[in-house]
């Protein structure tokens, strides 16, 4: 794949030129010379594969001091989804975006908000989607009503066969 | 035992159901974006200082001033920017104002990013930490807010901008100033 090639995925997908970004080279391209321009032209692309230049926010890889406020703001990254990575949480995630997240849940933990009110400043903004954490909700409760409900069922239905049976 | 058969009916009528419901779904297209819950909210309170000396900053209250912007959620780093300038040039032509807020960006990249691409925009706050687009619910780059004079948001357009959007973003502009 050459660089060219990759522009147009990333064009519809919003990615900027990230990791995946990256022109993947051809060790081994027949002669020396191949390889040692497909050498040559990754170290050129590599600058151009950086997401962004600015070093990463304060508290994106930073842990607090306190190890119980850490303990908590762990505990929450966890359960808090990446936007830019929806398949990783924020405390998994590289993304400059997901650093800038961890960022704001250290700072609000260390401005003494409590754990559950930053999960609910950010289900503010992005919906229920930005948490991992189930909640029932109006659309959400007939997947914790069914089990019980299918429970009930299942109870009655060995009831009869019992009764039927005595 | 002519019960039995109903009740084994219904099970299977129950799987069907199912397995309809689960290709259905299977079969839209994955749709990977997420909506800002802040449509319909003003926009919280924030001032950014200026990312490029040649423009302002942007605080929450040059949003409130009484007449509908798009609001562009920009970086120099991001490729789909770039090719999303030339519709924000044609929105810009047709009468719309653009302010921006670039995120995690250098002074200096985002002067070399507007020398290339144009610059239409009126005001370019500098987002370090993305704590604007936090505030407002935005999840990537680009993105391009409506906002109406009184600082409310009304319409979020998610990814960039193309040719066909324009008409519908200058749309969304005129509801917005209504």
């Amino acid at each position: 794949m050459s660089p060219s090639l990759v522009v147009p995925d990333l064009i519809r997908d919003r990615w900027p030129l990230g990791r995946s970004g990256r022109p993947a080279v051809p060790a081994f391209a027949g002669t020396t010379l191949l390889a040692g321009i497909a050498l040559l032209m990754a170290l050129l692309a590599a600058p151009v594969a950086a997401q962004d230049s600015l070093p990463p926010a304060p508290y994106a890889y930073q842990q607090l001091d306190d190890p119980k406020l850490e303990a908590q703001a762990q505990a929450l990254m966890q359960t808090l989804r990446c936007l830019k990575c929806q398949s990783q949480s924020i405390a998994d995630s590289d993304a400059p975006m997901a650093g800038d997240m961890r960022h704001q849940v250290r700072s609000r933990l260390m401005a003494g908000d409590r754990p559950e009110e930053i999960r609910d400043w950010l289900i503010d903004r992005y919906g229920d989607y930005v948490s991992y954490e189930p909640r029932v909700t109006s659309a959400t409760w007939p997947l914790f009503a069914l089990p019980l409900v299918l429970f009930v069922v299942a109870l009655l239905v060995v009831a009869r066969r019992l009764r039927k049976r005595a | 035992m002519k019960r039995l058969r109903w009740g084994l009916w219904a099970v299977v009528a129950v799987f069907a159901a199912l397995l309809a419901l689960f290709a259905l779904q299977l079969s839209r297209p994955k749709d990977d974006f997420v909506q800002s819950a802040m449509i319909g909210k003003p926009v919280p309170e924030f001032a950014l200082p200026a990312a490029v000396e040649i423009r302002p900053g942007l605080s929450s209250a040059d949003l409130a001033d009484g007449r509908p912007k798009l609001l562009n959620i920009f970086a120099s780093w991001c490729v789909p920017c770039a090719a999303e300038a030339p519709y924000l040039a044609e929105l810009e032509r047709q009468g719309a104002t653009i302010v921006a807020v670039a995120i995690r960006d250098r002074p200096e990249d985002v002067a070399a990013f507007l020398e290339r691409y144009g610059n239409p925009f009126a005001r370019i706050g500098a987002d370090d930490k993305s704590e604007v687009q936090f505030l407002i619910g935005s999840s990537g780059v680009p993105e391009t807010f409506v906002v109406d004079g009184k600082g409310v948001i009304r319409h979020q357009h998610i990814g960039d901008i193309r040719e066909s959007d324009v008409p519908k973003l200058l749309e969304k502009l005129r509801e917005a100033g209504e």
